[in-house]
């Protein structure tokens, strides 16, 4: 991956953005933007980087310095939609006020949080706000940004409706608050990070390898992609060269991992119109892969397999072939119940032209994954970056214009069928030799960026290494951190039914959004 | 294997009727080679009842784990486990239900919610605690973020580790913690 290192005044984020790079989606695509409270730096204390994908394989870098005693930028969003909730994260987590952000609320840290806490600085300790709140304990001061309020809706007819963040059914928790006349959505506001664990904060000061372990539970079912990250993140600071063999037995990981979803996708899918054979069967698949991964990887979710340096155990050839009869006989049958579905006018009603994300929406808010191939954005880092061996291995990115829930449902098919393709193109190319090496001391205070595709779309994640092998910064962007702010802009115009369907057709995660 | 990191108070004969419940489990969760364990047949006196005598009406709450735990519960209600055939059942609000299935450590976000909802839910209940995050064991633990255990605001009945444990594991702990309300339901 080749760096390129642009320095811009803090007043001047927006002119330099527009003369120094492209604002063009296709040239110029925001990966993620990372604060940091670094006190040794030249001419401030808090420094902004803002990492933007400019061609295979290359990556530029805006960066600029906001001093302490004055902690404000020029902000980005207004011109660029996609860093909007980079900087409000930024502006609770650290204290640095972007000027002229269209939507300068609280993002990260709701009402529980008293004022003025920046809790990722430096000299917040760990733990600093962790006692138990008695329940008589008083409601905080709403003052100034504190105020959390919803865009309101008036006329004739119009409700409100809140819905979480404790749900009806067995999912995360999350706050959707509908505008609603009948039937009809006008407005939707999603309220997330009710999940916000700290998991940067604890990084801080973890041993790099201990930090691997964390990297896997930022999300339960995304675990290789973000192992992987943060693996590729360490191992480009050191320039470890990883064994062959080791480099396709992640592919083979990523790709088993992006199976199980993708089958448990079209499952939740099927059950999100009430179609009680296919989400019956697709769950009944799912299961199977899981056990398979238990049985075969080791863990139900893959935890445990990709380390920094390489992976942690061999597969045989015997279980490679188990892998590949168990994926193969899924895919069969998952391909006939989506055609069963298609065959099905009910079903076809509620999947087509439902949820529509138009395509200057998804570039704007530079959206990953299959919702972003769904309205027609050719963007895979698996061949845009390409990692582990998917430089060796042969496959298409899938593509459609339609941007409706049934688009992003086929799409989920087609890479599943694909990932069944790379798995065997795997097992057959897989090379002899070692499957781990030893990464050696990291030199401290250097930094990168680790890219993998998810089955929700790239993960980014930024590494900064401390001294004695610890970890400085670590900022997690996944998938669903990219997607979740176009969720609420499909709602308006479908009915309120149709709604846990198009959430579910985007198949975010709320953990690994939330950290 | 289930782990109880706190032991329940239960008599004798609701100790036999506990290893026969589990039993019951353990006979379907090993013929489709889920149980990790073979339990001994030699241990009982009687051929096993159905395990319990009213259904168990079961609310998860998601406290802020990663979703793994989430996605074991799910999947305790798939065709291999259907959980539905030992009379527990998921319903949609805590007002329904008689046990809580609480994953994640606890975040300062949710805090307000958990404890709303642990009131809203009607006496006698219980708590189970899945996962090692609502165990006070995971790996993110007590930040200024999350609070790193349910046992800290509510009182936990059936801790069951894991990460996350599997939806045999969790299907132990519920059949504990169901035997427990059975005991609570007969005080009343």
């Amino acid at each position: 991956m080749i760096y390129e290192v642009i320095r811009a005044e803090r007043n001047k984020l927006a002119e330099v953005y527009i003369s120094a790079l492209e604002p063009d989606f296709r040239k110029c695509r925001l990966l993620t933007m990372v604060a940091s409270d670094e006190p040794e730096t030249e001419g401030g204390r808090f420094v902004l980087r803002y990492f933007f994908a400019t061609g295979n394989e290359r990556v530029t870098v805006m960066e600029t310095v906001v001093p302490e005693a004055d902690p404000t930028f020029s902000s980005l969003a207004a011109i660029l939609p996609a860093a909007a909730w980079y900087e409000r994260e930024a502006q609770d987590l650290f204290g640095v006020r972007p000027l002229g952000h269209p939507d300068p609320r609280r993002l990260v840290l709701h009402e529980a949080y008293p004022d003025g806490m920046s809790p990722l600085r430096k000299d917040f300790p760990l733990e600093g706000f962790s006692q138990a709140l008695t329940p008589a304990t008083p409601a905080p001061a709403t003052t100034g940004l504190k105020v959390f309020t919803f865009p309101q809706v008036r006329g004739e007819g119009v409700f409100e409706i809140p819905v979480g963040p404790i749900h009806a059914g067995v999912i995360e928790p999350g706050h959707f608050r509908f505008q609603v006349m009948g039937d009809s959505i006008l407005h939707l506001e999603a309220r997330l990070f009710y999940t916000h664990r700290g998991v940067e904060k604890r990084a801080e000061g973890m041993h790099v390898l201990e930090g691997a372990r964390l990297a896997e539970r930022v999300c339960g079912v995304c675990s290789v992609s973000h192992g992987l990250s943060y693996a590729q993140a360490l191992e480009s600071i050191v320039g470890t060269e990883v064994p062959e063999r080791a480099l396709y037995l992640r592919s083979l990981a990523g790709e088993l991992e992006r199976l199980y979803n993708h089958v448990s996708d079209m499952s939740s899918i099927c059950s999100g119109i009430g179609y009680a054979y296919g989400s019956a069967h697709g769950a009944r698949w799912k299961e199977t892969l899981l056990q398979m991964n238990g049985r075969l990887i080791g863990h139900r979710y893959l935890r445990g397999f990709v380390i920094p340096g390489g992976v942690t155990r061999d597969l045989t050839d015997g279980k490679l072939e188990e892998i590949l009869r168990i994926t193969q006989d899924t895919m069969l049958n998952m391909e006939q119940i989506v055609r069963d579905m298609k065959t099905n006018n009910i079903a076809m009603d509620r999947l087509q032209g439902t949820g529509i994300l138009r395509k200057d929406v998804a570039e704007a808010f530079a959206i990953v994954g299959p919702a972003a191939r769904a309205s027609g954005l050719d963007t895979d880092a698996r061949r845009d970056f390409p990692y582990a061996a998917y430089r060796h291995l042969r496959f298409d990115v899938p593509l459609m214009e339609e941007g409706d829930v049934m688009a992003r449902l086929m799409i989920r098919v087609k890479e599943a069928k694909q990932s069944v393709e790379l798995i065997r193109q795997i097992a057959e190319e897989m090379p002899a030799g070692a499957w781990h090496t030893p990464l050696g001391n990291l030199p401290p205070y250097r930094s990168a960026v680790g890219i993998s595709e998810s089955p929700r779309g790239d993960n980014v994640h930024y590494v900064m290494t401390g001294p004695n092998n610890t970890i400085y910064r670590y900022r997690v962007r996944s998938a669903s951190y990219a997607n979740w702010p176009v969720v609420a802009t499909c709602a308006p115009g479908n009915i309120m039914p149709d709604f846990p369907l198009i959430n579910k057709s985007f198949e975010l995660c709320y953990a690994c959004c939330d950290r | 294997m289930l782990r109880l990191l706190r032991p329940l108070t239960i008599t004798t004969a609701a100790r036999r009727k506990e290893r026969l419940t589990i039993f019951y489990v353990w006979k379907r969760l090993w013929k489709h080679g889920l149980a990790t364990v073979k339990f001994n047949e030699k241990d009982l006196a009687y051929p096993p009842s159905p395990p319990l005598k009213r259904s168990i009406h079961v609310r998860h709450l998601d406290s802020g784990s990663p979703n793994d735990c989430e996605w074991e519960l799910t999947a305790l209600l798939n065709p291999v486990y259907d959980i539905q055939r030992f009379g527990f059942d998921f319903v949609a609000s805590p007002r329904h239900a008689d046990m809580l299935l609480v994953t994640g450590g606890v975040t300062r976000n949710l805090e307000q919610a958990v404890r709303m909802t642990f009131e809203a839910t009607p006496a006698p209940k219980v708590i189970v605690a899945i996962g090692d995050d609502a165990c006070g064991k995971g790996l993110v633990g007590a930040t200024y973020a999350q609070i790193g255990g349910v046992d800290r605001i509510l009182p936990v009945d059936v801790y069951v580790p894991g990460d996350p444990p599997t939806p045999a594991d969790i299907l132990q702990g519920m059949v504990q913690a169901a035997l427990k309300f059975e005991n609570l339901h007969r005080l009343l």
